[in-house]
Formats: C-alpha cells, structure tokens, sequence
C-alpha cells in the first residue's frame, strides 16, 4: 500500500507482541452495525504514474495567469515571486514541521515566527503582531470581535468601500456572536469623514476602513481616525501591505488594530487559497489580541531562544474563555511572506509599490481616454481602480479574453448596482506592451 | 567532533543506540557541528544599508507625479524599516534555520491528537501545477473547469467517507469548520423557530470546542467520563435538555477510546431535538471502518492536514470541510461548487437558506488540491489501510511500553493512546520524558492533555518497524535513566540549540519583536 510501510510478517509480529488475533480484532469497540467494512464508494487508488496525467490534465483544463494576461485583483494580486521564496519555503523541514510547542526542538521556526512579527510591525506602523491568521476576511472579523471584548460595546461600523466577503464574513461572524455590523454607505468610492461621525454611538465598538480599499481608491486615515478616536472606538484598518512601501503606514494615523490579507507578500495565487491574515495592534491590546504570538527568552544558560508565549488566552488553555477559537496559523504562508519581505527589504518593497501605482496610474489614464470608458471615482489610488463603462461589462471581459487579456473583475457579481462597472488590478508584472493590449482590447469592443 | 556536550545526539539518527553513543554518527550534524550552538543572528543584526535582494526590471511607463496623485499627507516620507540583506545571506539564513526544527521528514513525531503523517511529495508538485497555483479566484468559471472538477470530485468523496449528503469546502481550518458547523446547526434550530443556547461536550473535548461555542454565543456543559474513557450516558441523560442544540463529539475519542455506545449517544441527543456534530481531528483511525453518518452524526468537520496529510508547515495553513445531513445542506455555506446538467461545472450562489460565506473566495484550495491528491492516490483499499496500520502501530507501541508505563484506559485503543509516566519518586514528570526523548532524535508526544501528567502517543500509519521500536527502546531506555541517572532527563534536551527555556519570564518580560536599538 502506498505510503505504509510494513510487510505481512511484521504485521503478524506486531500482533503476536499485541496479543491480538487479527487487525481486524483491533476494531472491536466498533460495533457491527455501524461498520462499513470497506465499502466506501471512492475509486480505487492509482499509481503516482497515473495520478499526474490524471491531475496534469485537470491542471491543462485551467487557463492559468501566466498564460493569460491578468488583470485581475480584488483582494487577490499577481505580484512577482522571487525565486528564493519558492526555494526556501518549499524546504521540507519547514514544510512537515507543526506548531512549535516543544521550544527547543523548533527554534527555527520560532525565530521565523518573530521575524515575521517584526516585519509586520516595521510595515503596518504598529507595536505588536501576531504570528497570522487565516486569511484577510477572518482577520478583520477577529479584530471586530476583538473590539468588541476590548470596548465591551456591540456595534461595529464597516466601510462599504472594503471588501465585500469581507463584510459578508463580518456580518456571518456577527449574527453568531450577538454584534451589529453597520455598513457606511461610500458612493463616492471611499469613507467620508463627517458621514462617519454622523453614525457614531457609544455603543460602537470599532470602526473598519479598507486602505487602499476595494475600488483602490485610499482612504483619508488622517481624517477618519481622530472622528473615530473621538467616540472613544477603536480604528481598524485594513492594508494591502505592498502599498506601505509607497504611502504611510496605518501605525502612522494612529491605527488601534491592523489586519490584511498578506497574498501580496509572495503568496500564489491559488485559485483564492490558502493566503495569510495580518493583525498588528496597538501593545496596550496585546493580551485581548487572538492567535498565537512568539517571545524572545533566555535558557538556563543566558542563550537567546524563542518560544510560544501569551498561551494562557488560547484555546488550549483557556477553553471557553479564550480571544478566538484559533487552534492554528497560518505557518507555512507566514514563512513565505517572511522570506519575501526579507528578499525584497526597503528597497525592494518601495520598488515593487512604485511600480504598481505608475503602471496602474499610465494604464487608468489610458483607458480613461478611451470613448465610453471612464474612472468611476475622483479619488486618490494605488495600483487598482474602477472603470464605469457605457458598453455592456459582459461583451467587454468576453471579448478582452478571446484576445488573451483578463481585463478586471466584473463588479456585478457583488451588486447589481455596480452592473457598469469593473475593477482593474495593475501590478509591477505587467508590462507597457500588456497594458496597451488591454487599452486595445477595450477600445476593440 | 566537536558537538560539545557529552550527551549530544544527532537529531535524524533512527538507530536505537543511547544518545551518549551517537556522537560518532555521520550526516549533517558532522559536517556542520557547531552550528546548532551558535546564537543564530536576527534577520536584522544581518545585512547593511542599500543591500537588496531583488532587482525589477526598469519602469517601462511614464511616470505620474506622485504628488500631484496623492495627497501629500498620506505619502511615505521615511522608507520601510525592512531588513536590507543580500541573496545568498537571504538563502544562508533561512537554510540554518530549517535546520533547526523537528520535522515529520525528519523525526519521528508521535504528537498525539496531531497525526503527523508523511506527507507525499506528488502532493506538492501537484499543487505546483500552473493550473492549480497560478489561478486567480475571479477568472471565469469557463477557464478553471479543471479546478472546479477537482474541487467537486473532492467534495463528493468526502461527503462519501463521512457517510453524509454534502460537503462545503470553504472552512480555513478545524476550528473555522467547527464555527462553521455551529452556523449551521443555529440555522436549523432558527429555521424550526427555536434558539437553542447550550453545547455539550465531553470532558475530554479538544479546546476549540468550547472556544468555538463561545465565539457561536453558545454555552457548552461538560459530560462526564467514566473510567474506560467512554461517555457516561446517565450524566449525559441529566444534561441533555430541550435547549441543547448539539453535542460535540470527538469519536474514536482523545484518550483513544472509540466509544461504543455512539449510536445510543446519537439517540438519546436527538430525542431532544439536538443535533449531532463529530470533532473529525480522529477520522484517521476510522476511515473506511465506519461513516460517521452510519452512527448518528449530523454535522462533522474534516481536519485535512491531519487526516488527509497536508502539511503542517509549522502549524498551518489547514482546512477545514465541512459534511451535513440532508436536512442540514441547504444551510450550507455559499457559493458551492457544482456540476450542471451538460457535465461544466461551476458555482452556484444561489442558496438562499445558506448562513452565508465564512472567508474570502472559496476555501483552502491550495491544500483541498493536495487532499485530493492524497485520497486519489490510496483510493478506498487504501484509506481503510491507513486505519488499520494507524490503529495496529498505536496498541503495538502500548503493548511494548505498558510493563514500564501505566496504560490509563484499556486496550485496544484506537490510532493514539495515552501512557502516564509514574516516577514521583525520582522526581520525573512527564515533561521531562518529552524533553528527553527530544535527545533521541523524536519530537515529543502531547504531553498533559487530555487528562493531567500523560503523554499522547500517535504513531501514525506510515511509520516502519524500524522506527516504532526504535521510539519503544528510547522509552525503556528513559525509564531505565529515571533509575539510574534522573538528572540527565530532568535537565534534557542536550543536543539542542538552547537548553529548557525560561517561558515564564517570556510571558512577564514580554519580548515579541525586534526594535532597533536608538
């Protein structure tokens, strides 16, 4: 069998030392009447021979981003991956290690985690971070929880200009843990500073912005945070973590929570999954903040090691009255996301977001000019913006296919009243020559 | 060699000689000796200002004045602190620290309640293929048919081994599954016009159990066990009430037990109108024994990284499906893949009794393509020989190790067991045996859960002989150093980077990250 190693002998040893008759008899507690006996209706295991042209074909069926020429962004980007990312991440003693519960036999790991830490904290601004979570959506909805505990309020306010699963995640959350997710209304494709104050209460917990949000637009921070402030709520911002290699971080507003999603950091595309949830904090929140956070300690020798500390708010340990039900991270994404952020550094970050906003800014304007296209906001973006178009969506992202090109997301599969328009993502991969494909692909239509 | 402490060891050496013997072993440890006791530099104490390891290509657009773009109060003004560090000191560090963990490639990693399988490497190179990395989550449905195909494949064989209608694919991880199950149950009580507010769970249970009942706003009551580890059913009966919304249930349990009485359990919950859910952390040792859905369960999650072996990757990512009863799959989470009448596929949003979505797009995928891999590859014989080595590895390491170590629960035990190490006298907690078996080139098992002073063993199915008896001699072998030389268990590990760490002083003198001195 594959992946098992012990011959028939052994096994017949094994049962002798066990006292047993037959495996089977190891199934005793099993009652009869519940037993399937084998009967499983899954098809019969392949050869790894078989199980590649099998899986090979699957794969070939899919038209993938290196073969296309996306566009394509919403929460999820085509960033360039350096080489030394997929090398060191793909290192199997990373790969097949667990939590590091045993300090001594994880330091690796450890220090890797703290790295990480640090290098969330040195980009969002803020004190402290833990060691990931999830993915962005299940971030943010941790950070309203985590509000809400912090403030012993119930109402959270969410911009309309943040993701939409995002909000979706927020509310599901919410229904289950007896809070009120409030939406602001952004028509004009970012948060307005007295609209926000005109809905503050003191029962509002938090407050949580997307910067740069979902239509790319950025968000006044400096003008959000202090109404928040003001209520006494906490401010939680959501960043795309590229772009604090070009604008200032949420630390730098005064941000209370900071959550993302970390796909950015070097992170496959992957057809959505799995990508990694950031959360930094102000310190002060450290021990209301969830999932699992690395220290620096000594051995009974004055050496420098790491192990999981904080634990007493974790599940394991605290049971019902723990942060959050998180049992894990994100390890691995967090190690891919680690080894990016070091292989890029300062420079190479600063780079990679300078890229994005005057790719994104020649290809806007270009499109713009086209007739029946336009910029849907007069706002302020980073590497992604929002086209309204007078031409049918549909034919538009058909035909801009045929021709190789995915030239942005649909915005009706969110709401039907933004049937007119789409979302283009517009990272240091593409190229002038893709960019003028897409502006003639639109112009074709 | 130069390893420095006499009781050094070679951490990936699986022969069954005494630590104090290994000092001549070949292999890594040789060639690099002293590199595991060296302090290993911060990503930040490396490096020098104006280094980087990466280069763009040069901008091949005009540029726009980031000024005029932007308002000036949201500009960076000071770069990012990020570290500035060379390729190949990139490269070195990462290295150095790969080679300091325990890892499944490595060592042995009897972590009970974790099942630390191998994991196949076709798995990775299939979740590498350009078709599943390289996708984005909004491309159209008609472009990733083969993605989708893969991803309703999986959905239905899952929902086959559980012995359930449908499968959501969309959970993160176990306990985002558990949230997710908890969703559901809510919904179906909401949906008979009932809000029922309490859990229970055995006192056994895992921690996210009743972590996930209060992040649900739900209350959890704890049922007793009886001495043989199995459900005290009189105590459930006194608990079991019109407001119970389910019990919680983790069978074959974490002490090891599969609990017998399951499908009584199964009755007398839904007497009440309460809804069965499985915990599915243990599904290795059942699988293709027995379907959750023959013995009562309503709702259950998958933990893929356990039974399914993606990997850990130092504690994720995971996932978590999720299986339901047919009166339980229209609350599902949306969208669900599907496959239409002309053979597409696709997903469908339309589901309006669904409890909505629970993250972002539409799952784990990267690790649901490595799960599916797996169960391809064994298919049904296979499964089910993956309960059976899992199971027969386990009572055959309680039976060598219950004449120097008390077996708690009686056999047989299911894929884990748990043993207490009684050695009061000598001074020796089970925390040392871990700490020592770290010399022995094994990671330790669980250690202190789920009852106090034990460790838990899992050996999984995929281990040889070899290494089970080789795990069984350094067990006997500790046993024996308790007698004759406790010290060098109670101050073990020795080979390691560091010596036990102060973790108390890790939590009071909080150091979670590096600041640069000023």
């Amino acid at each position: 069998m594959r992946f098992t190693q012990l011959t028939e002998p052994q096994v017949k040893d094994m049962l002798a030392t066990i006292g047993a008759s037959s495996v089977e008899s190891l199934f005793a507690s099993v009652p009869e009447a519940i037993r399937c006996n084998g009967n499983l209706n899954v098809p019969r295991g392949v050869s790894e021979l078989e199980l590649l042209k099998d899986l090979n074909t699957l794969s070939g069926k899919n038209k993938h981003c290196e073969e296309l020429v996306s566009f394509l962004g919403g929460g999820a980007y085509d960033h360039f991956i350096p080489t030394v990312v997929d090398a060191m991440a793909g290192q199997s003693e990373l790969l097949t290690a667990y939590t590091p519960y045993q300090a001594e036999a994880s330091q690796g790991i450890l220090q890797l985690f703290y790295e990480f830490q640090t290098m969330i904290c040195q980009l969002t601004g803020m004190d402290v971070a833990n060691a990931s979570l999830y993915e962005g959506a299940t971030a943010a909805a941790e950070a309203m929880t985590m509000a809400a505990n912090i403030k012993r309020r119930h109402r959270i306010i969410v911009a309309e200009s943040v993701h939409p699963d995002t909000v979706a995640v927020l509310k599901s959350y919410a229904h289950a843990r007896d809070l009120d997710v409030v939406v602001l209304p952004t028509p004009d494709g970012r948060v307005s500073a007295s609209k926000l104050a005109s809905m503050m209460d003191d029962d509002t917990a938090g407050v949580i912005v997307q910067s740069p949000n979902f239509f790319g637009c950025v968000e006044r921070l400096d003008h959000i945070i202090p109404r928040v402030h003001e209520h006494g709520a906490l401010a939680i911002v959501s960043v795309d973590p590229i772009s604090c290699g070009l604008l200032k971080s949420p630390g730098d507003f005064d941000a209370d929570i900071v959550v993302g999603e970390g796909q950015s950091l070097g992170i496959p595309l992957q057809y959505g999954g799995p990508y990694l949830g950031l959360m930094a904090c102000r310190k002060e929140f450290l021990r209301k903040m969830p999932g699992r956070v690395v220290g620096m300690t000594q051995d009974e020798d004055g050496r420098r090691g790491f192990c999981l500390t904080l634990q007493t708010r974790e599940q394991h340990i605290k049971r019902e009255r723990a942060t959050s039900n998180i049992c894990t991270n994100q390890g691995l994404l967090a190690i891919r996301a680690s080894i990016y952020m070091a292989t890029m550094g300062k420079q190479g970050l600063e780079d990679v977001a300078s890229q994005c906003f005057h790719k994104a800014h020649y290809a806007a304007e270009k499109i713009a000019a086209l007739e029946g296209y336009s910029l849907r906001y007069d706002t302020a973006y980073f590497k992604e913006f929002v086209i309204q178009t007078t031409r049918d969506v549909a034919k538009v992202m058909a035909s801009c296919r045929e021709r190789g090109v995915l030239a942005g997301v649909a915005l009706s599969r969110f709401d039907e009243d933004w049937a007119d328009c789409f979302l283009v993502a517009v990272t240091e991969k593409r190229t002038k020559k893709e960019i003028d494909l897409l502006v003639d692909a639109l112009e074709a239509v | 060699m130069a390893i420095g402490s006499e009781f050094a060891t070679k951490k990936s050496d699986r022969s069954s000689a005494k630590p104090a013997q290994l000092e001549q072993a070949t292999g890594r440890g040789s060639m690099i000796p002293d590199l595991q006791k060296v302090n290993h530099p911060l990503l930040f104490e490396n490096g020098a200002p104006g280094l980087c390891a990466v280069n763009l290509p040069t901008l091949d657009v005009p540029t726009t004045d980031k000024k005029a773009a932007l308002p000036a109060e949201l500009i960076r003004t000071a770069p990012t602190p990020l570290p500035e560090v060379g390729e190949l000191d990139v490269v070195r560090h990462y290295k150095r620290l790969s080679h300091r963990c325990f890892s499944v490639d490595e060592n042995f990693y009897p972590l009970g309640s974790c099942t630390m399988k191998y994991n196949p490497r076709v798995n990775e190179r299939v979740a590498a293929m350009p078709g599943f990395a390289h996708v984005h989550p909004y491309q159209f449905e008609s472009d990733v048919q083969g993605m989708l195909e893969l991803l309703y494949r999986l959905r239905c064989d899952l929902a086959e081994i559980a012995g359930l209608a449908e499968v959501t694919l969309q959970p993160a991880a176990g306990a985002h599954g558990e949230m997710t199950g908890l969703m559901i149950i809510d919904a179906y009580h909401v949906s008979r016009g009932e809000k029922r507010t309490k859990v229970l769970a055995p006192d056994s249970a895992h921690g996210t159990n009743p972590a996930t009942c209060a992040c649900c706003g739900k209350s959890t009551v704890s049922v007793a066990s009886m001495p043989d580890g199995r459900v005290d059913l009189d105590d459930l009966r006194s608990k079991v009430d019109e407001n119970t919304a389910a019990m919680m249930i983790t069978n074959p349990n974490t002490v090891g037990v599969f609990d017998d009485q399951i499908a009584e359990i199964a009755e007398i919950i839904h007497a009440k109108g309460a809804l069965l859910y499985l915990d599915g952390a243990n599904m290795n040792a059942i699988l293709g024994i027995t379907k959750p859905g023959d013995f009562g369960v309503d709702v259950m999650h998958y933990n893929t990284h356990k039974t399914f072996s993606t990997p850990h990757g130092g504690g994720g990512p995971g996932a978590g499906p999720v299986a339901v009863a047919e009166h339980l799959v229209k609350f599902l989470p949306k969208p669900q893949v599907v496959k239409h009448e002309d053979g597409t596929f696709g997903w469908d949003y339309h589901r309006p009794d669904s409890i909505g979505i629970v993250r972002s797009f539409y799952g784990q995928i990267g690790v649901l393509v490595r799960a599916y891999t797996y169960i391809r590859s064994l298919g049904r014989d296979g499964l089910r020989d993956v309960a059976e080595k899992a199971v027969l590895n386990a009572n055959y390491l309680a039976a060598r190790l219950k004449h120097r170590y008390k077996m708690p629960f009686p056999p047989p035990y299911a894929h884990e067991f748990i043993l207490v190490p009684e050695f009061e006298s000598a001074g020796v907690t089970q925390h040392d045996i871990a700490k020592r078996l770290i010399d022995y080139g094994i990671h330790p098992p669980t250690m202190s859960w789920p009852i106090h002073h034990c460790l838990m063993i899992e050996p999984t199915e995929t281990e040889s002989l070899a290494t089970l008896d080789h795990f069984v001699e350094a067990m006997l072998d500790i046993a024996d150093e308790v007698e004759n030389n406790p010290s060098i268990v109670k101050t073990a590990p020795h080979g390691m980077p560091v010596k036990r760490l102060d973790e108390v002083a890790a939590n009071r003198r909080l150091n979670v990250r590096w600041q640069a001195e000023s």
